[in-house]
């Protein structure tokens, strides 16, 4: 009996692995060329149920579940983040399958492996001792070297994929050899156990906290360790991008903020002033070179390292409304970044993702360039998107905590981004010179896509004008877990 | 007051905006007479305020008060008294003037109404909000679509239209940046955590009571300073404003210069005067120098200045700074006489452009070298320009006079001298006004203007409308001037208080780089 309690604590990430398994069964039996779409329709399917699975385990009485002796907590703080992961994941399958049927030969492969890196990330929010936190980065991580090189049709795919293997095999190297260090100095890999000994103080200590926290800055794309980012991001497919963007960086936010708060609390006057001048390089270097971007991928992969660096502003305040404050905005990145890729994915299925091939998309295809600008303005923060307040919500705890100085920065940067996010929007919206010609093709998107660019586009704007609902969930996440 | 008159003001422009954003293209006659329909419900409802108003209550009225992001204290909550009243009517007669002086586009009709909808909503709102974190989000919002209107609708005389959006955008987003780090930094330090709030009567309450440290002022207020100094384009942050307004289209640049630019001034007495006192005394003197340098430096430029947009533009940027000596002074004379001639100023900046742009569209001239002559041919023109060029030189029995006159009277005994050297600008003003007037209108007769039409039906609206404001206002300045006096009379003891602080003891604790006392 006991062990059936137990085993339900994990039911999610159990139900994951079953759906992949059961992918790719599905995957043998099927005919080649025929049902490109069905692996798309059972993983939807499939992630759906899951979702609610999910939602229906929130609790709001604060109690944790402990697996594994206490290597796997599942609380209100995994779970928000496992809601958000599967939200992601599923979206991303609706609208990016009509994309996978044409560019990916191996679709089957492609749902399997966004399956075991959709799991990687739930072990990463339920970790709870430092081997759990490798072995959930690692099932994500190298599902996601996979995913990023699978158009073998493709040579920037393939060099995305070898890219990101290479540097993030260094950084893998980092962070075990930090756990390592961690290890040897405090004699325990549980978090409760860390933060309960004075060996993180000594030399070796600071230096395993080090090169762990710069193994988790490669997951978020902190500079300077960001430089597989903007090759990755462009040469991958444009879903696996996105899951990049919004899935890989929240579960790298969700580890990171776990381990500094549960496992590492009384070295936070060392961390937080690594996190804020970190967060200031990230934000200044990844806006400055966004400026100069001609490929819409590449230029969100940059925005996507100054993004990574807003958030951290808000973890360097190390407290409640800091951590809130992330939640909030990772919910809100996420959904933006749907937005985004719904048009982009299908700009790089029909045109290109280069500025010129959005030029006059609003003339011809009014819908997509609707999707990308709002997904542009709550990412540069412009109300009455969700990004507005979402930032309001960072920079006000950076302020409070004292980090005055890294607010201001953070603001003044922000705003400049406009400029690069505009420059998007100009091509889209304006008027052609003389001279100079569109496709005037409309942008086809499947019915899939545009529900949930319309699904995500409305929560964005819904969330900026009335921010309460995701407000008091997140809210409810941190109370539970402080 | 149970009939929410504000939210309706402020809803109304955006649910037109929302039923022309789903009206299929051919309909659009009916976009621009929903356009309209939605600006004169909005300046009746305004008039039917400034009539209504309790003056002798004073204070905010007519509120409205929704909890909407409860954990940061932040409320929509609607309100308002002598000092934004003023500036809700300006915004309004403007609004209607800007879709009036839009009729003829024919180019992208419904995204223009759309767009320049949202814009006056954002613009009016500004004045309605009680709660600093809407007002925030209402300045906010306009900026993006003035930069599309710009983009698409503008005309690239001097510099391309692009370029010339982006350097508003970014100047007025940069500024803002500023701002917000500002707020933010007044909103930590009013209140301790968990009862914090974003409601402007609370954090000023908050600053009397002396929890906002003097060095937390000072810092505050020069980071607003910055932000609604760009808004205002106070030297040096006004390079945007001159290349922004020539580039918009006509509408745009009525909204812009006539409202949008007085967000920043009101924005200064509102949370600089009202929420940090001190940090305004300690800043006095520098605004005082800024405001000169506008007055004479762009009064200067302007006398160059043969594209006649380019002219008014910076015209606009020297008037600013009468309303920054006025602010400056902290006095509740000049003060008053600051905001009444932000809306004089409104008024007549926002005719001044559409008479240009009128011009403009018809001839595809805007520079005193090709135009000579209009009053041959167009004597409404002639009205609207004669109208305009002599509110802006401070012609008695016009708008701009007494608020004028106000401002010296109250900024002479602060700082003599400055006030004496802007009343020079006034010389200036008259030169380059009349100059253009001379020659544009009264110029000799050219052919190649004979067949061209004077305003006539929908184009003489904005003429209409704001010369009744223009003339009313100049022969009645008490209508304008006894409501603004209700609403600066509140800041009496404010003034009071900080007139003896001595400066030095402002600068305790002002923080050091990154060591903010907490």
């Amino acid at each position: 009996m006991m062990t059936a309690m137990h085993f339900s604590t994990i039911s999610i990430e159990i139900s994951i692995a079953i759906l992949l398994l059961f992918i790719l069964l599905l995957d043998l039996s099927r005919k080649r060329k025929a049902g490109q779409m069905m692996p798309a329709y059972v993983t939807a399917l499939g992630l759906l149920g899951i979702l609610t699975l999910a939602i229906s385990r929130y609790a709001t009485d604060g109690t944790v579940h402990f697996f594994f002796q206490g290597s796997y907590a599942v609380d209100a703080y995994s779970l928000f983040f496992k809601i958000l992961f599967l939200l992601g994941t599923l979206f991303t399958v609706l609208y990016g399958a009509r994309y996978v049927a044409h560019k990916v030969t191996h679709t089957g492969e492609f749902y399997a492996l966004l399956l075991s890196a959709l799991l990687g990330m739930c072990v990463l929010a339920s970790a709870n001792d430092l081997v759990t936190v490798f072995v959930g980065l690692e099932l994500m991580t190298i599902s996601f070297y996979v995913l990023a090189a699978i158009r073998t049709d493709n040579a920037l795919s393939t060099e995305a994929g070898v890219k990101y293997l290479i540097y993030g095999s260094g950084a893998t190297g980092a962070l075990l050899y930090g756990i390592s260090l961690i290890y040897g100095m405090t004699g325990s890999l549980t978090f409760a156990a860390i933060a309960k000994s004075p060996g993180i103080f000594l030399g070796l200590g600071i230096a395993g906290m080090v090169l762990m926290l710069a193994g988790f800055f490669f997951k978020l794309s902190i500079i300077p360790f960001h430089l597989w980012a903007p090759d990755v991001y462009e040469g991958a497919p444009a879903p696996v991008t996105a899951l990049l963007a919004m899935c890989s960086k929240a579960a790298g936010i969700a580890v990171m903020l776990r381990v500094i708060f549960t496992a590492l609390p009384q070295a936070a006057p060392m961390w937080t002033d690594i996190l804020a001048i970190f967060a200031c390089v990230s934000m200044i270097g990844g806006n400055l070179m966004a400026f100069c971007q001609s490929n819409i991928k590449r230029m969100l992969a940059y925005s996507s390292i100054a993004q990574a660096g807003y958030m951290m502003c808000a973890m360097a305040a190390a407290n409640a409304d800091g951590l809130k404050s992330v939640l909030f905005y990772a919910a809100v990145y996420l959904f933006a970044n749907i937005a985004a890729f719904v048009t982009v994915s299908y700009l790089e299925d029909q045109r290109g993702t280069d500025l010129q091939d959005v030029r006059g998309l609003a003339h011809y295809s009014l819908l997509p360039a609707g999707f990308l600008m709002i997904a542009l303005l709550t990412m540069a923060g412009i109300p009455p998107t969700a990004g507005f307040i979402g930032k309001f919500y960072l920079f006000t705890a950076a302020v409070d905590a004292g980090l005055f100085w890294l607010a201001a920065v953070g603001f003044v940067v922000s705003m400049m981004s406009v400029y690069y996010y505009l420059i998007v929007i100009r091509e889209m919206f304006r008027d052609l010179a003389p001279g100079e010609s569109a496709d005037e093709t409309a942008l086809r998107l499947p019915p899939a896509a545009v529900l949930t660019g319309l699904a995500a586009v409305l929560f964005v704007i819904a969330i900026g004008i009335w921010a309460e609902p995701l407000s008091i969930f997140t809210n409810l996440t941190i109370l539970q877990t402080l | 007051m149970s009939f929410p008159i504000l939210s309706i003001i402020l809803l109304t422009p955006l649910a037109a905006a929302g039923i022309i954003a789903v009206l299929p293209k051919r309909f659009h006659d009916t976009m621009r007479q929903l356009a309209a329909l939605a600006m004169i419900i909005t300046l009746l409802l305004t008039l039917f305020l400034y009539v209504d108003y309790d003056m002798a209550a004073g204070g905010m009225q007519y509120t409205e008060y929704v909890p909407w992001v409860t954990d940061l204290g932040i409320a929509y909550s609607l309100g308002i008294d002598g000092i934004s009243l003023p500036l809700l009517l300006l915004s309004s007669a403007v609004g209607i003037a800007a879709v009036f002086s839009s009729w003829r586009i024919e180019h992208r009709t419904k995204e223009y109404f759309v767009l320049l909808l949202i814009l006056i909503a954002g613009v009016s709102g500004a004045f309605l909000a009680r709660d600093l974190f809407l007002f925030l989000l209402l300045c906010e919002m306009v900026v993006v679509p003035a930069y599309i209107m710009v983009l698409i609708w503008g005309s690239s005389e001097r510099i391309p239209k692009s370029e010339a959006a982006m350097k508003m955008t970014i100047f007025l987003l940069v500024g803002s940046a500023f701002m917000l780090v500002g707020v933010i930094l007044l909103y930590v330090y009013a209140f301790p955590a968990g009862m914090r709030t974003f409601d402007l009567t609370a954090l000023s309450m908050a600053s009397v009571s002396g929890s906002i440290p003097y060095g937390v002022q000072v810092i505050a207020f020069l980071l607003l300073l910055v932000g609604f100094g760009s808004h205002l384009s106070m030297f040096p942050f006004h390079i945007w404003s001159p290349d922004g307004y020539s580039a918009a289209p006509t509408a745009v640049s009525m909204v812009n210069a006539g409202v949008l630019k007085k967000i920043g001034g009101y924005a200064l007495i509102r949370i600089g005067f009202f929420i940090l006192p001190f940090g305004a005394k300690f800043w006095a003197p520098v605004i005082a120098i800024l405001a000169t340098i506008n007055v004479v430096y762009a009064s200067y430029v302007a006398l160059a200045q043969k594209d006649i947009k380019y002219m008014i533009s910076y015209s606009s940027v020297s008037h600013m700074g009468y309303v920054l000596l006025g602010l400056a002074a902290l006095d509740v004379v000049s003060v008053t006489g600051a905001i009444a001639y932000m809306v004089a100023h409104g008024i007549m900046i926002a005719l001044f452009f559409s008479q240009v742009g009128y011009v403009y569209d018809m001839t595809d001239a805007r520079s005193t070298d090709d135009l000579w002559g209009l009053a041959h041919y167009m004597p409404h023109i002639t009205t609207g320009f004669m109208l305009a060029g002599l509110c802006a030189l401070g012609l008695p029995g016009l708008i701009g006079f007494i608020p004028e006159f106000t401002i010296f009277v109250g900024a002479f005994r602060e700082f003599p001298a400055l006030t004496v050297i802007s009343v020079f600008g006034i010389i200036f003003t008259a030169f380059y006004v009349l100059r253009m007037l001379a020659k544009v209108l009264f110029g000799r007769r050219i052919a190649a203007f004979e067949g061209i039409p004077d305003e006539r039906h929908t184009d003489v609206v904005p003429l209409v409308v704001l010369g009744v404001f223009l003339i009313g206002f100049g022969i009645f300045p008490s209508l304008l001037m006894d409501m603004v006096s209700s609403g600066v009379e509140p800041l009496r003891p404010l003034f009071d208080l900080v007139r003896d602080a001595p400066m030095i003891s402002l600068l305790q604790g002002v923080p050091i780089w990154g060591g903010f006392p907490k």
